[in-house]
């Protein structure tokens, strides 16, 4: 099964046939981490650079696993060892890269459209690990492993995004890829954190967090970022808490069986409780794990894909 | 795409008589089924390893463990293919230290899936031995890779393909000698 | 090519459209020593001049930018008062106001002065616009008079809307005195701070913070209100959306002397076209929506919108190469304006030809107080030929501007420019 595009720069416009590739092709390569020798030689001599303007542990520790488990030779660049500081532009940066003979790119940038860019300036496989508040295609993926380790299918669930889907690219990739599958999605926060028009994308929008929970089979919720309080897009974190905050009382007052989900890292007592964050509706670490398994299906599709063609 | 056959060189009666002779070939060779394990490379070679595992079972009356190997992740051409390969799970549900492993295959032939396939393996553990059964051996070697078990040795040319047919996957036994399609693989 | 002395030359063939009433008369020019001799037949036996053949062409009194950034003093590596003039002469404008955010800013009769020298030998007029505030930083008034004096058309903090509302009150009553226009760029700062795109669908698809609609119509109803106090006469910078064509609709029915343009870009393109992060795209008041365009469209229909101008915004390469956050807003626009204008008017039926060539020729002249050419015997020829309906490929590497920021690329584009008088000189394709 091909995939219909050597790059992965977004959900937007990624057929479902494309996600259950990956889906499918994760699952299989799961089985690759649980054993002695965590580790197959597919992309042996394939360089991947994971290129990263903007500070991030979890994803980049995620995909720099991935390539490890796929035999990649991986070169870190973040912006503490780079020269972007000096006033190097993005294209000089990557076109200096690209002279040193590299394949694929894996780049998080804090400006929406910076992967897009870098296919107009580099034949190799790009692969977006976020760019400003635009998308995170993989986060996306790997929440919709999860689920669908869960659920079997997609179709027909109903998943609830809860926070700052203003500011949140995970929002933006979980919304297009979860209709794409057939699922329903709703976002809710304050409406100073709904973006406008986001039903354009096939999102329902409330404000009210119990109604979302009332409504949904599973609760994505994003972090919250205390910069937000501080442009005054809310008052204040204890009044967050309090209107939007999952706790576990909310959730027994629902009355069902919920899936919780967070992209981490969570800010305890603030978007998520810790009793319900570490409960057995769960799946945060089940996340973790398949972000790796995720990123090597990512890599494995792509690598097959000579960009240069198309 | 409709191939051209030229020659059935094994048929449904044959392939269950050189499969019966295969089991007993196994069992003799490893004194028993005791430590054995059958492992077979997808697709084919994994119908191959659980009829094998049945016949084996009705001769020692011991059944040996059976797994499925999916190499796709440790071929060598793998960069080379602009086409994405589907990566399918490798199931193996034991542990294969210190086994007497069968690894089966459909055909052998230029010996790159066996390299793999050995590869794949060892990644997964340290078995005492590995032993590798194939149903055709077409020849055209480009590795140092001889088999253990042959069902039928087959000379051929370059320009022709082994298809090997099972009832589980192709609703029909038999092993045909055809005309290689194009972009052969 | 170059432009040449207009010293004997004869313009065969060519209709003149008279932009009143939009009348078409087929006849010779005759042009001596940049003035025009002669208009009707005009024997050619005997004459030893040149002859230009401009069948199928039509003649107009040379066309007006009066939203050009020149970029001289300061940023020459963008433009030159000298490429600038090219790019306007290849786009078929005699003249052009250029805008006061050069370093040092137009706040001071001096740079006026440098401006006027330096575009002394250009076919194309300058008329610099002066800032409103020294130094464009929106506190103390500048120096009017003694600006006005020296050449300055009007007044405008270019890039920046004077936010202080007693400031914008002072400079409309000060600058009444001489009958200069005060232009303003309409926007909200605190609603528009961070954003790079229009605020809507297309903001949150692309995850690019936005600048709402409201920026600007808040703006433009706050001068308004000045325009209402003060009696004073305001223009609006390249209007945007619905709401603002609105809220001019609106004055203007009350009598207010408030006036506003619209860019070509504006009329042409929406938000929707930034799915590519195309920083050529990028341009501030930004793209709107569809419905915003055709509230523009009907504005211009109507004579809500006074003037067509081009906002020629030209940047660096290595300035619009970046990612679309990082890179700076505008574009260029002197030579498309024209075509583009031809296109999504005329074409489209919005208005007549002459009715549209007037919004970039006497409407702007007339805002600015300066006077209308007239194609006349004895008048100077200050012309503009051109061929509405042939048609051609905008190849951007062949731009007379120094900056290649243009989103018209391999566009084909209506409005063929033949060439212009002006000044003594001709300049053709």
């Amino acid at each position: 099964m091909a995939l219909s595009s050597s790059h992965l720069l977004g959900l937007e416009g990624v057929p479902a046939e494309d996600i259950t590739t990956i889906l499918d092709t994760a699952k299989n390569l799961k089985t690759i981490l649980d054993r002695p020798i965590p580790k197959v030689p597919t992309l042996r001599g394939i360089t991947v650079v994971n290129l990263f303007f903007e500070p991030s542990t979890r994803t980049r520790i995620s995909f720099e696993l991935a390539e490890k488990r796929l035999s990649a030779d991986t070169v870190n660049f973040s912006t503490s060892t780079s020269s972007v500081k000096k006033g190097e532009t993005l294209k000089d940066t990557i076109r200096n890269i690209e002279a040193m003979k590299i394949d694929m790119v894996v780049v998080r940038h804090s400006a929406a459209g910076v992967p897009y860019f870098l296919t107009q300036c580099t034949d190799a496989n790009i692969i977006n690990a976020g760019d400003g508040r635009h998308e995170h295609p993989t986060q996306a993926l790997l929440d919709m492993m999860s689920l669908r380790d869960k659920w079997g299918t997609l179709h027909g669930k109903r998943v609830a995004i809860i926070g700052d889907v203003r500011h949140s690219r995970v929002a933006g990739s979980n919304i297009r890829g979860l209709v794409t599958m057939g699922a329903e999605v709703m976002v809710c926060g304050p409406r100073t954190l709904i973006p406008p028009g986001i039903e354009e994308l096939g999102a329902k929008v409330s404000y009210n967090v119990d109604e979302a929970i009332e409504w949904a089979d599973a609760l994505n919720i994003l972090r919250i970022q205390l910069e937000r309080q501080e442009k005054g897009l809310f008052p204040s974190i204890r009044e967050y808490h309090a209107e939007y905050g999952i706790t576990r009382e909310r959730l027994e007052r629902a009355k069902k069986e919920l899936i919780i989900m967070h992209p981490g890292p969570i800010n305890r007592g603030v978007e998520l409780d810790s009793d319900v964050a570490d409960s057995d509706a769960s799946i945060i670490l089940d996340q973790v794990t398949n972000g790796v398994a995720v990123r090597m299906a990512v890599l494995v599709l792509l690598s097959g894909m000579d960009s240069s063609q198309e | 795409m409709e191939v051209k056959v030229k020659a059935t060189i094994i048929d449904a009666h044959g392939l269950e008589r050189t499969l019966n002779r295969l089991a007993h070939e196994i069992v003799e060779r490893n004194a028993g089924a005791s430590n054995l394990a059958v492992i077979g490379i997808r697709t084919r070679g994994a119908t191959l390893a659980e009829r094998l595992v049945k016949k084996i079972e009705q001769i020692e009356n011991k059944k040996a463990p059976l797994g499925i190997l999916d190499i796709t992740l440790y071929r060598d051409d793998f960069r080379r293919r602009l086409k994405q390969p589907t990566v399918q799970a490798t199931e193996i549900p034991f542990n294969i230290d210190e086994m007497n492993v069968i690894l089966v295959d459909d055909v052998l032939y230029t010996g790159r899936t066996s390299r793999a396939a050995l590869d794949a393996l060892m990644d997964l553990g340290r078995p005492a031995s590995v032993q590798l059964a194939v149903l055709v051996d077409r020849g055209h070697r480009e590795l140092p890779i001889q088999p253990d078990y042959v069902g039928k040795s087959i000379p051929t040319s370059i320009g022709e393909e082994v298809q090997v047919r099972l009832r589980e996957n192709d609703n029909e036994d038999c092993v045909l000698l055809v005309e290689a399609p194009k972009e052969a693989e | 090519m170059l432009k040449e002395k207009a010293e004997k030359i004869l313009l065969s063939g060519g209709e003149i459209l008279d932009l009143q009433n939009g009348k078409r008369t087929k006849a010779d020019i005759l042009v001596h020593d940049g003035v025009i001799a002669k208009i009707g037949a005009v024997d050619r036996k005997g004459f030893d001049g040149i002859v230009h053949d401009i069948s199928g062409n039509i003649v107009v009194p040379g066309l007006f930018d009066m939203h050009v950034h020149l970029r001289e003093p300061g940023r020459e590596d963008k433009e030159t008062i000298a490429s600038g003039s090219a790019a306007a002469m290849a786009g078929g404008f005699t003249a052009v106001a250029c805008m006061p955010n050069t370093s040092p800013a137009i706040d001071k009769q001096e740079v006026v002065r440098f401006i006027k020298k330096k575009a002394e030998a250009e076919l194309v007029d300058v008329y610099p616009v002066a800032a409103i505030t020294k130094g464009r930083r929106g506190k103390e008034i500048t120096e009017m008079a003694e600006l006005v004096r020296s050449g300055a058309v009007a007044f405008y903090d270019d890039g920046s809307p004077v936010v202080d509302v007693s400031v914008m009150r002072n400079a409309l009553e000060y600058a009444s005195m001489f009958d200069a226009p005060i232009i303003d760029h309409c926007e909200e700062p605190d609603l528009a701070r961070g954003g790079h795109i229009n605020e809507g669908v297309m903001s949150t698809r692309l995850g690019i913070q936005g600048i709402p609609n409201a920026a600007e119509s808040i703006q433009i109803a706050r001068d308004i209100q000045l325009a209402r106090l003060t009696g004073s006469r305001v223009h609006i910078a390249h209007l945007s959306t619905k709401e603002g064509v609105d809220l001019v609709r609106r004055a203007k029915e009350e009598g207010l002397d408030v006036t506003c343009e619209v860019t070509p870009h504006h009329l042409l393109f929406t938000d929707a076209d930034l799915t590519t992060f195309d920083t050529n795209l990028k341009m501030n008041p930004p793209l709107r929506t569809a419905h915003d365009v055709a509230a523009l469209e009907q504005g211009v229909k109507d004579g809500v919108i006074d003037v067509f101008a081009s906002d020629h915004a030209p940047h660096t390469i290595e300035d619009k190469d970046v990612e679309f956050d990082a890179a700076p807003f505008g574009v260029i626009g002197l030579e498309t304006m024209l075509g583009v204008i031809l296109q999504q008017v005329v074409n489209r039926g919005v208005l007549p030809l002459h009715a549209d060539l007037a919004k970039m020729c006497v409407a702007p002249r007339t805002l600015l107080n300066l006077p209308v050419p007239e194609i006349k015997e004895g008048e100077a020829a200050n012309l503009t030929i051109v061929n509405p309906e042939a048609t051609y490929l905008y190849d951007v590497n062949q731009s007379k501007s120094k900056s290649r920021n243009a989103p018209y690329h391999g566009m084909e584009l209506p409005g063929k420019v033949y060439g212009v008088l002006n000044k003594g000189f001709i300049w053709t394709s």
